[in-house]
């Protein structure tokens, strides 16, 4: 048999079928097909709630990775350990020291109550900072072109011992890759339940044509054109994807919404989340459903009809 | 309306089942085909509504090339030519009404419930408008099958059989539908192998008899 000629089925050919209401009961002429109609429904949501998700973890961590980043950059801290007696010279010999830095747009030494919060989270409230031996924090910001870090490690080690220069590297280098290879976790989970719900919609479609091949049949045989048949099924596949992601999309965000706020739950959870205009991100997503839902049934739909004359 | 000449056509590219057959299917014509079980009936009928393509020679309906068809225009040769399937063909989850409407539905043509419902009334079926197709009898399910062979009111009515479930009383009842479809001026080609169906048609109407036999398509003789 010659190979079907299928170009009546035209992207917006179908798109206008979708779209356009249907007094004339086309959608009639295919077979109710409840429990499959039901598995789309669901299958749909169950994948959008999930999409809701890793969109929202590769948004959080994109954020933390970006915060930490900035923070690494720009800030370090240096740490003034010096028996009693010395200690005030020390920090002043560092403060000095820092002031003379190029490259250094700030030292500031950090205040009794700054350090008592520091502590607060291991020692409780009201800590008597004073009676304990704890060093003396210098917070410096970085200038623009930045300072030669070796250098100052150097300079400090002489002219005050107990200062250590400490840049945050080795602690948040780690956490910045972390969080980065996470958003691309995020980022690929996305691109996996997009691929996972195009396979299952398109299963479904081809199921639900191959079940009703007979029905293609006597449709074509009485006069129906591909377009005619081929909207039927994806009016129905598209609809059910698109409902189905919209109350997915919908539970998943009010699933984030509901997520300890930042004060209580600190740490990581505090970024998990959308923040302001992020909110309208996983409102694409019954969007891309529906588009998928509709390029897979259409997909399947080419498929049968190039069986049938 | 049909035009064959030197038609062939096989299922496997080496033996063909029909070969080398011409025909003109003229308007307002009557036709029976007749041959022996697995002569080709069935198959000659669908190439006169391009379900199938021949293997050799030229064929055109309503005056275009089938073999030059698009699938669309596959569908709109089909809106001119009503058939009458030997398995009746209907989607058993529509009620019999909607069924005998399918090819204007799908077309995109208003129904007139009117006169839909003066066809179920011409075949006897108003009764059964609800049924479902799976309620239905032999007889019953032909007369569908005819009703919605005409109601886009085809220039070609094709019957596979018609009768072939249906004993004599239900046959003649079909056959005066044909009949009455016919004087209007629509052609029509009924395959069979019923003998005295085709004796009894020959009382009201000039209805030429082809017969499948050797693979040919042969003029049948007056005993017919």
């Amino acid at each position: 048999m010659k190979k079907a000629d299928l170009k009546s089925l035209d992207l917006a050919a179908l798109w206008r079928g979708l779209t356009r209401p249907d007094p004339a009961g086309h959608d009639r002429v295919v077979p109710p097909t409840g429990f499959t109609a039901q598995l789309t429904v669901f299958s749909a949501g169950a994948m959008a709630f999930l999409a809701v998700f890793a969109l929202a973890l590769a948004l959080a961590t994109g954020r933390l990775a970006e915060r930490w980043s900035s923070e690494l950059a720009q800030t370090v801290t240096v740490r003034v350990s010096a028996p009693e007696d010395q200690i005030d010279r020390q920090t002043a010999t560092v403060m000095e020291v820092l002031k003379t830095t190029p490259g250094i747009a700030e030292a500031r030494q950090l205040p009794e109550p700054e350090v008592e919060k520091l502590l607060e989270p291991w020692f409780g409230p009201d800590v008597p900072v004073e009676a304990l031996p704890v060093p003396r924090l210098i917070e410096v910001t970085e200038a623009a072109e930045g300072f030669d870090a070796e250098a100052l490690r150097l300079r400090l080690q002489g002219e005050a011992p107990g200062a250590v220069l400490d840049d945050h590297t080795r602690w948040r280098q780690p956490l910045v890759s972390a969080a980065n290879r996470l958003r691309a976790l995020g980022l690929v989970s996305l691109l996996l339940i997009a691929a996972a719900s195009a396979a299952m919609i398109t299963l479904a479609a081809k199921a639900a044509m191959a079940a009703n091949g007979q029905v293609i049949r006597v449709l074509r045989l009485i006069g129906a054109r591909d377009i005619t048949i081929a909207t039927a099924f994806v009016r129905r596949f598209t609809r059910r994807a698109a409902l189905g992601a919209a109350g997915g999309t919908l539970l998943g965000m009010a699933a984030v919404w509901a997520l300890p706020p930042m004060d209580q739950a600190g740490g990581f959870l505090t970024g998990l989340g959308f923040q302001g205009w992020g909110w309208l991100w996983p409102l694409l997503i019954p969007v891309l459903a529906t588009a998928i839902g509709f390029a897979a049934t259409r997909w399947a739909a080419l498929k049968i009809l190039r069986e049938v004359r | 309306m049909i035009e064959m000449q030197n038609l062939s056509f096989g299922y496997s590219g080496t033996d063909p089942l029909l070969a080398d057959m011409s025909l003109s299917l003229q308007p307002g014509s009557f036709h029976f085909l007749t041959g022996p079980s697995g002569a080709g009936k069935t198959t000659f009928l669908r190439l006169c509504y391009a379900e199938l393509l021949p293997s050799a020679g030229r064929m055109s309906a309503f005056g275009q090339d089938v073999r030059g068809l698009s699938r669309d225009g596959i569908a709109a040769l089909r809106r001119r030519v009503g058939v009458v399937h030997q398995d009746t063909q209907f989607l058993d989850h529509l009620p019999v009404a909607e069924n005998i409407a399918l090819p204007l539905i799908v077309s995109g043509e208003p129904v007139d419930m009117g006169a839909l419902g003066d066809l179920l009334a011409w075949v006897q079926m108003a009764g059964q408008a609800r049924a479902l197709p799976p309620e239905l009898s032999g007889g019953e399910r032909q007369r569908a099958a005819l009703a919605r062979a005409v109601v886009m009111s085809p220039d070609l009515i094709l019957a596979d059989e018609p009768t072939g479930n249906l004993d004599w009383d239900m046959s003649m009842r079909l056959l005066q539908l044909l009949i009455e479809l016919n004087r209007s001026g629509k052609a029509v080609l009924i395959a069979t192998h019923d003998l005295n169906l085709i004796r009894a048609a020959k009382q009201q109407v000039q209805a030429r008899v082809l017969r499948i036999a050797g693979k040919r398509l042969q003029l049948a003789g007056a005993d017919l």
